[in-house]
């Protein structure tokens, strides 16, 4: 793990989620990390790209880390998407992928469009992501508290990967922090 | 123009340790028809998603040849996969698009590139390291020589005819397919 990695967090984002949530990774043998570039998941993806055991594929859009998590399980490795909900939104059919062939998967989404949401544009896929998310057959779990993320998703992960069941977490704005739009 | 099953069964002669992804329809009856295999893959939906699902397969197992056999149809669907490919830059990665410039699967509408969109100028685009089409059998050796040993990522435009020809159709439970694929593999 490095030892000091230089991120720009805004003032109330809680930084030891993402490590709790990378320190998991590595628990488990995650081997390859998708994701779209995105804000609430900077200081993960740069845990992730710091890491030699870990092949980050950034995404130009979510629905191909999908295959990407089908891919690399074929092949014998574990694999962890990084997306905001807007993205998930992106994936629905290619969802149907991990269902028919029992890919085990573990999906961290960053939630726009709930508490404090400045862009009115985001509210719309914010308020269905988790319906969303149930509909293509995972099991979601919603973290509000920085002090559970280590325990979730932990658990989640051993599901995930021990059962080839499809999981994910929703990380709420109240954990991640509001965007900050003046600077 | 080539008749895409010839084409196809060329290809995979001899096919030895390759692992190979196919794409919905036509794609994965080509492969079916050129002989049942447990290191086939075969997709039935997700379409846009089989370059990627290469990919993953080659970051997992880079001392292994991963080929994508798909259609235009689902290669349009998932250009951006290409660029994906084009920053990682798999070196056991080959993909061979089986372009009819139609979507046979229903009812041959055509696809862009019957309107000349140029998926081999989109891969050189994306950095691949080798991309160009083919329309003649007799370059399908050297295309098959490339998928066991050519640096990737590599593209092949394989020019097919737009003859409907019969189904072929293996097995279809995800699971099975699967679960086939990953006991080969480990085996091997």
């Amino acid at each position: 793990m490095p030892a000091e990695i230089n991120v720009h967090t805004p003032t109330d984002i809680k930084p030891s989620w993402p490590d709790a949530i990378y320190r998991q990774f590595q628990r488990v043998g995650i081997r390859q990390v998708g994701y779209v570039p995105d804000a609430g998941h900077s200081r993960l993806i740069q845990l992730c790209q710091a890491d030699n055991a870990i092949a980050d594929v950034v995404l130009t859009t979510e629905e191909e880390g999908v295959g990407l998590v089908a891919g690399a399980a074929l092949g014998g490795q574990r694999t962890a998407l990084l997306m905001q909900s807007s993205g998930v939104g992106n994936c629905i059919n290619m969802f149907s992928l991990l269902r028919n062939c029992g890919f085990g998967c573990v999906v961290l989404v960053t939630m726009r469009g709930e508490f404090g949401e400045f862009n009115p544009w985001q509210v719309p896929m914010g308020a269905i992501t988790e319906d969303v998310l149930r509909l293509s057959g995972f099991l979601t779990y919603r973290i509000d508290d920085p002090d559970t993320v280590d325990d979730l998703v932990g658990a989640g992960c051993d599901m995930a990967f021990d059962g080839n069941l499809q999981v994910v977490f929703l990380l709420s704005q109240r954990l991640i922090g509001r965007k900050q739009w003046v600077r | 123009m080539l008749d895409r099953r010839d084409f196809v069964r060329e290809l995979l002669i001899g096919r030895g340790d390759l692992l190979v992804v196919s794409g919905l329809g036509s794609a994965t009856y080509d492969v079916a028809a050129a002989g049942d295999h447990p290191l086939n893959f075969y997709l039935w939906g997700a379409m846009g998603g089989t370059a990627m699902i290469g990919l993953g397969l080659a970051l997992a197992r880079p001392q292994r040849r991963v080929a994508v056999l798909t259609g235009d149809g689902d290669m349009l669907m998932g250009i951006g996969s290409l660029a994906t490919i084009g920053v990682k830059q798999p070196k056991n990665l080959a993909i061979v698009v089986l372009d009819n410039a139609h979507y046979g699967e229903t009812g041959m509408q055509a696809s862009h590139t019957k309107s000349g969109i140029d998926l081999v100028g989109v891969a050189l685009a994306c950095r691949f390291k080798q991309a160009r089409a083919i329309s003649r059998i007799q370059d399908a050796p050297d295309v098959r020589k490339l998928l066991h040993s050519g640096e990737g990522p590599l593209l092949i435009s394989a020019r097919i005819k737009e003859d409907d020809v019969p189904r072929v159709l293996p097995m279809r439970d995800g699971h099975a397919i699967k679960q086939r694929f990953i006991a080969a593999l480990n085996s091997a």
